[in-house]
């Protein structure tokens, strides 16, 4: 045995103050709670006020009626759990994809359905690549145009519909959280949801007034307003708001 | 603060104490090694060095740029452009290129099938099929029958602008009458017999032959007198073996009834100049180019 090692007897001055919080509970719960705040207030807290977390971008829009009730149905059906909604700044996503994606491209989502996993596609752009023919035969069964997916098929979109006073109720619940909707469009909700899948309804240019670039059609080809509709709806505005030509991407960002 | 008078050997183990004791338990001094200690601060080093090199600290107006001057967005620019640098030539020089004569500078058209074959593969195959076999509805763009003509020009526009979209207004535009309440069901099902005749299926020939006079009064018009259809408008060969959504009874029952209005979006706003030309290039090749 040797007794060379230096010993350390019991630590004096300040150090010797943690004995306090050690024998108390109460006060070591208090005080570690204290601690892990700070790591909160640092990383969070700024994102609220700082100028830079979203950059202004022009175009983007809160989802409409129809859109929003599409999006619930994108989180019902859990599409997110194998297609993302961000493409990354990075060339090969860039080139496949579009343009990255901004933050303030999903401003008014809530929650945002960006992921990492890709079992399928990202989506973040995919408004307007294809027809809504095309959604329709590919949510009916995607392997009668696509052979080798592996998606299952979600033609029982069709059987149900849209309920407009629920989507109306969405609506203002996301009013409430902070999407700037206006009181006329909480209002109008209900009617705007049925007006989006009709293009020969008078509520025709108030609707787009309301939501610049919105697409009003008949996305699922069939009467009334089915969460097909809604999902269809949903797919060909994702991406689309923002007017890239118009847009310079601030570097040191 | 250590020192030799307050060493305090435990019995059992031989080891120092930290001199700290709870109902007679004291706790063994096992330091952690020196060189896990020494890593340890070295990754501590490392954040502050890494924080002041790189965009960190998040201030009022924006966060820390970094001395390094590091931007994400920048990298991916230069990646871009250090890629259309590289093909800028060979690119300009097939955006100005005449397709027809594509097939005399080998490595032009080279350049432009393969790229052609990338832009089709992300863009295309979604509906045409990544073989380019096309579905039901969507063209198979192997074979030599063409809706709207298989030429260069005519490729290259189809791309361009699409067919029946709302968004360009020079997309290809043609709209088949739906006559489920135009044509009686006698008429409709003699015509459906007359197209079978004419693509050389079986067929009931007294219905073909009623069904003749209804087809010249309304299918002709789009679809010629001799049914082979016009590229101008988009309308099909009725006489061929290749059908769009089928040429079995009950479809063409379906098409007559309620017509058909597929749609191509426009590509003009997503691909360069070159990757249209490219694309085209790449479909013309694939066996049915005019």
């Amino acid at each position: 045995m040797s007794d060379t090692t230096p010993n350390s007897g019991p630590a004096k001055g300040f150090l010797a103050k943690h004995a306090i919080l050690e024998r108390s509970p109460t006060l070591l719960l208090v005080s570690s709670l204290l601690v892990v705040t700070v790591g909160g207030i640092v990383e969070i807290a700024p994102l609220f006020y700082l100028e830079n977390t979203i950059e202004k971008v022009e175009g983007v829009r809160p989802y409409s009626p129809l859109e929003l009730a599409g999006r619930d149905i994108y989180i019902r059906e859990g599409c997110y759990v194998c297609h993302s909604q961000m493409i990354r700044p990075m060339r090969d996503e860039v080139e496949r994809y579009g343009h990255y994606s901004l933050a303030a491209e999903s401003m008014y989502d809530h929650p945002h359905q960006w992921g990492s996993k890709r079992t399928g596609p990202d989506l973040a752009r995919v408004g307007g690549k294809y027809s809504d023919a095309w959604h329709l035969d590919h949510m009916i069964k995607p392997q009668a145009v696509v052979p080798e997916s592996i998606m299952p098929g979600y033609a029982y979109l069709l059987d149900t519909q849209v309920n407009a006073e629920y989507t109306a109720d969405l609506v203002a619940t996301h009013s409430f959280i902070g999407v700037p909707y206006t009181e006329e469009m909480v209002e109008v909700a209900a009617a705007d949801v049925l007006a989006q899948a009709d293009p020969d309804t008078d509520a025709y240019d108030d609707l787009l007034e309301r939501y610049p670039g919105a697409q009003i059609r008949n996305f699922d080809g069939q009467p009334g307003v089915s969460e097909m509709d809604a999902l269809i709806a949903y797919l060909q505005m994702l991406g689309t708001t923002v007017d890239f030509s118009t847009f310079t991407p601030d570097a040191s960002r | 603060m250590s020192s030799k008078d307050n060493k305090d050997i435990d019995d059992v183990t031989g080891i120092d104490t930290t001199g700290h004791a709870w109902d007679g338990i004291k706790e063994l001094n096992n330091p952690l090694p020196r060189w896990w200690l020494w890593c340890f601060y070295l990754t501590i080093f490392w954040g502050i060095c890494y924080s002041i090199a790189y965009p960190a600290w998040p201030l009022v107006k924006g966060a820390t740029a970094g001395v390094l001057g590091y931007s994400t967005r920048a990298e991916v620019a230069a990646e871009i452009t250090r890629f259309e640098e590289a093909n800028a030539e060979i690119s300009a020089q097939l955006a100005a290129a005449d397709l027809s004569t594509l097939s005399e500078n080998e490595e032009l058209q080279r350049f432009a099938t393969s790229a052609g074959g990338a832009v089709f593969r992300n863009n295309c195959s979604q509906c045409h099929g990544s073989g380019a076999a096309g579905a039901v509805g969507y063209p198979n763009l192997l074979d030599d029958d063409w809706l709207w003509g298989g030429d260069f020009e005519n490729i290259t526009y189809t791309i361009r602008h699409g067919i029946r979209n709302e968004e360009d207004w020079d997309a290809r535009y043609s709209e088949m009458t739906a006559y489920d309440e135009i044509l009686s069901d006698e008429e409709i099902d003699a015509t459906v017999q007359y197209v079978r005749q004419i693509s050389g299926q079986d067929h009931d020939a007294t219905l073909a032959g009623a069904g003749e006079a209804t087809f010249m009064d309304n299918c002709a018009a789009c679809h010629g007198d001799d049914g082979k259809g016009s590229y101008d408008l988009g309308a099909p060969n009725l006489t061929d073996a290749i059908w769009l959504y089928g040429g079995d009874a009950a479809t063409l029952e379906e098409t007559i009834r309620y017509a058909r209005f597929g749609v191509m979006p426009p590509w003009g706003s997503r691909l360069s100049e070159a990757e249209i030309k490219a694309v085209s290039a790449y479909v013309h090749q694939l066996g049915g180019g005019e």
